[in-house]
């Protein structure tokens, strides 16, 4: 394993990583920080703003973490450093 | 060895589905056999025993016949267990008594702002799979505090992480033991400390034998109970009212009738504007800063607490661990995002059938849980119509109809009512409450392990006996195991009265004490060990004190600590006024710890407004700050410890970690 392609597997990683946080900031917290003018909009009878608390956020978690497990195997992958099928 | 271990362990995974698909339609079929009996004029406390004893039979079943002598399968099911089915287990090992009893009453009492925990106990996952996991099941952990010493190279950074993996895992595990006597008291009629021991001997027949490879076989069996009984009762309850058995799209319209008659009470008088939270409006019982608080909390608690962690070192690759996480998101996220629709229901149904109605036209229902104390009318147990007729004449200016603030209703009643509720047989009813007690068993199990674990891995063989022979060690972590159970299932049956509120705890403690050196374990190389040592010191230090101050002694916070009373999220005004505040830190009988429940001080104190079930928000910067600066001012780590941290970052190459196998 020469170092240089190890470095840019984590430098990768890290990137991801970042990216993912920034969703999950941005799911956690910031979305939730509109609730009151979001909770003027109303779909199927949900206030915008709850939806997101009750439903919208964990959907987008589920689906970023599938997303995720996908992402970081190819950066793996492509790194040589994944572990054998 | 491992050779062996996987190809016995390959045939039996691939027949995982139809094992499971069997055990499925076979409990779909009891189900039914219920439902007949039920027709045929069985009791229903015959029919609820039948419940409880079948599945708790299967749980046994499945422990016995999953028993293990092997070390490796002992502490992490051989690193066998599939992605998907590893998701199951962590579902099931996650979601407890209070996710399944307890979270929807949560809602209907909090509203908006109850969604924290919804939003904290699914968002924890992230930082779970992004962060940590991954690199945890590369290294090869049997437990946490193995990590911790790996990277920290020695027994102290070890000692540290065994000790906050107990306070956190401890009061947890005695919660779901005393949930487990709640339910089966409950729906069950069972004697309270009759019902804890019975559950204590449903939670050591699945680990004790088999260790970690029962316990995740017996989960993924809980998790299918626990899933179908939560939400079986909600959608025939969606069909009835809305015509599609989908709750989680139709309680959007309940969201709106629940709205309409909030504005009818005002207008009519039958709710005041100080008593009456709207459903959908934010931040009347939390403060935002409270609110946002609490979710990070929660979120990082998740991402620290040893018995969730544990669970992804069961998987055979890393690739599959970070899998496994997702598909856990997603069995958990089933529950969590339907709970907000019991809620919103039965809100509805509250609002719709009681409010507003005379005393004399209460449902039944209210009557059969008003007799265990659990809804109160004018301040009084709901027993009867005369009760509440008498209690509401007590009130002055009463008129005989029933107003929002004559009503209150514990948080459990939500989802065990609902089945009455909606005019369901009692078959159901003892599917919720077979649902309820795998959450309570299968929570416990994992606690349980991982505190066993910690003590018979950790302090045993890795602090006293390093040549202590397999056998032995295995014995050692069983005995260790039924003594914690025990001790564990003594405290619950002494009903400790604030052991509840000392769960939501072990989120902040695990948050504050074991993060910064997990995080920084694996993404900061130059993380040492006197770094860790005074981050895992002042991150759970800060957060204990916290806590014990805000809630035990709040008259030192605020003589000494500069504490001072919480406010009212709604208007912004002390919940002490500053006159109240002398006249009790005057009075001895209040100003002398530990302070009871019932002192007018207690968690209602501390620094900058924020609630002690958020102490986290200062333990864990502080946690952070603390190992940050004392790494800087000791040496850089060696260029062993920087080669491991590479070598736990890169998935290839197997575990690090070495178990010598005889």
């Amino acid at each position: 394993m020469d170092s240089q392609k190890e470095d840019h597997h984590w430098q990768s990683t890290s990137k991801l990583m970042l990216v993912m946080m920034a969703l999950w900031l941005f799911f956690s917290y910031i979305i939730h920080m509109f609730v009151t003018p979001l909770n003027g909009i109303k779909i199927f009878g949900f206030p915008l703003g709850f939806y997101m608390a009750s439903q919208g956020s964990l959907i987008a978690f589920v689906v970023m973490l599938f997303w995720f497990a996908k992402a970081q195997d190819k950066i793996d992958r492509d790194a040589g450093v994944a572990e054998d099928d | 060895m491992s050779s062996e271990t996987q190809a016995g362990s390959g045939s039996f995974t691939s027949s995982l589905g139809r094992i499971y698909g069997i055990y499925t339609g076979g409990f779909v079929a009891f189900i039914i056999l219920v439902a007949i009996l039920e027709k045929a004029g069985v009791p229903n406390k015959i029919l609820g025993y039948m419940f409880v004893g079948f599945t708790i039979l299967v749980y046994a079943f499945i422990g016995i016949i999953s028993r293990t002598v092997q070390v490796s399968e002992y502490y992490v099911a051989g690193r066998s267990v599939p992605a998907f089915y590893n998701g199951m287990a962590t579902g099931a090992d996650w979601m407890s008594a209070a996710s399944f009893i307890g979270m929807a009453g949560s809602l209907f009492l909090l509203g908006y702002d109850g969604l924290a925990f919804v939003l904290g106990w699914t968002g924890g996952y992230v930082l779970v799979a992004v962060l940590i996991a991954p690199f945890l099941r590369k290294f090869g952990a049997y437990t946490v505090p193995d990590f911790l010493s790996a990277r920290y190279g020695g027994n102290v950074a070890r000692f540290l992480g065994v000790i906050v993996l107990l306070a956190c895992s401890f009061t947890y595990v005695v919660a779901q033991i005393f949930g487990t006597g709640l339910i089966a008291q409950r729906f069950l009629d069972m004697d309270f400390t009759v019902a804890v021991y019975v559950g204590l001997a449903g939670i050591l027949v699945c680990s004790m034998l088999g260790g970690m490879r029962a316990v995740t076989w017996t989960q993924v069996a809980q998790y299918i109970v626990l899933i179908v009984a939560y939400l079986v009762p909600v959608v025939i309850l969606s069909a009835q009212k809305y015509g599609l058995p989908i709750p989680q799209l139709t309680y959007g319209q309940a969201l709106q009738e629940i709205t309409a008659l909030e504005q009818s009470f005002l207008q009519n008088n039958l709710a005041t504007a100080a008593t009456l939270k709207p459903h959908t409006t934010p931040f009347l019982n939390y403060s935002p800063a409270n609110y946002f608080a609490l979710i990070l909390c929660l979120m990082v608690g998740t991402a620290s607490l040893p018995h969730v962690l544990m669970r992804y070192f069961t998987t055979p690759s890393v690739r599959d661990a970070r899998i496994s996480v997702a598909w856990s998101l997603l069995f958990i996220f089933l529950l969590y995002f339907t709970a907000p629709a019991y809620a919103a229901f039965s809100k509805l149904e509250v609002y719709s059938t009681l409010i507003g109605k005379n005393l004399a036209d209460m449902p039944q229902w209210v009557f059969s849980w008003g007799k265990l104390g659990l809804v109160t009318i004018c301040g009084k147990a709901a027993e009867s119509v005369q009760a509440i007729t008498a209690a509401c004449g007590a009130v002055s200016g009463h008129t005989g109809v029933l107003r929002l603030q004559d009503f209150g209703i514990n948080t459990d009643v939500v989802v065990i009512s609902t089945p009455e509720i909606a005019g369901l047989p009692y078959v159901i009813t003892g599917l919720v409450a077979a649902g309820g007690l795998a959450a309570a068993l299968s929570t416990a199990d994992g606690l349980l392990l991982a505190i066993a674990n910690a003590l018979s891995h950790d302090v045993y063989y890795k602090m006293i006996d390093k040549n202590a022979p397999t056998a032995r060690r295995l014995i050692v972590s069983r005995v260790l195991l039924v003594i914690v159970a025990v001790l564990a299932a003594y405290t619950a049956s002494t009903r400790p009265s604030d052991i509840l509120a000392m769960v939501s705890w072990a989120f902040s403690l695990a948050a504050g004490g074991l993060f910064p050196a997990l995080v920084l374990g694996i993404w900061w190389k130059r993380a040492n060990s006197a770094g860790a040592v005074a981050g895992i010191t002042v991150g759970f230090g800060l957060t204990l004190f916290y806590l014990v101050v805000s809630r035990y002694y709040p008259h030192l916070g605020v003589q000494y600590f500069g504490m001072s009373s919480l406010l009212n999220p709604v208007s912004g005004a002390p919940l002490i006024s500053a006159e109240n505040m002398a006249k009790f830190l005057a009075d001895p009988a209040i100003a002398s710890g530990p302070a009871l429940v019932t002192n007018p001080l207690a968690s209602k104190v501390g620094w900058f407004n924020i609630n002690n079930i958020s102490s986290a928000l200062f333990g864990l910067p502080a946690g952070f700050l603390a190992m940050y600066v004392v790494s800087m001012l000791t040496a850089a780590p060696s260029k062993a410890m920087m080669d491991f941290v590479d070598a736990c970052r890169r998935p290839r190459g197997g575990t690090i970690m070495e178990e010598k196998t005889s």
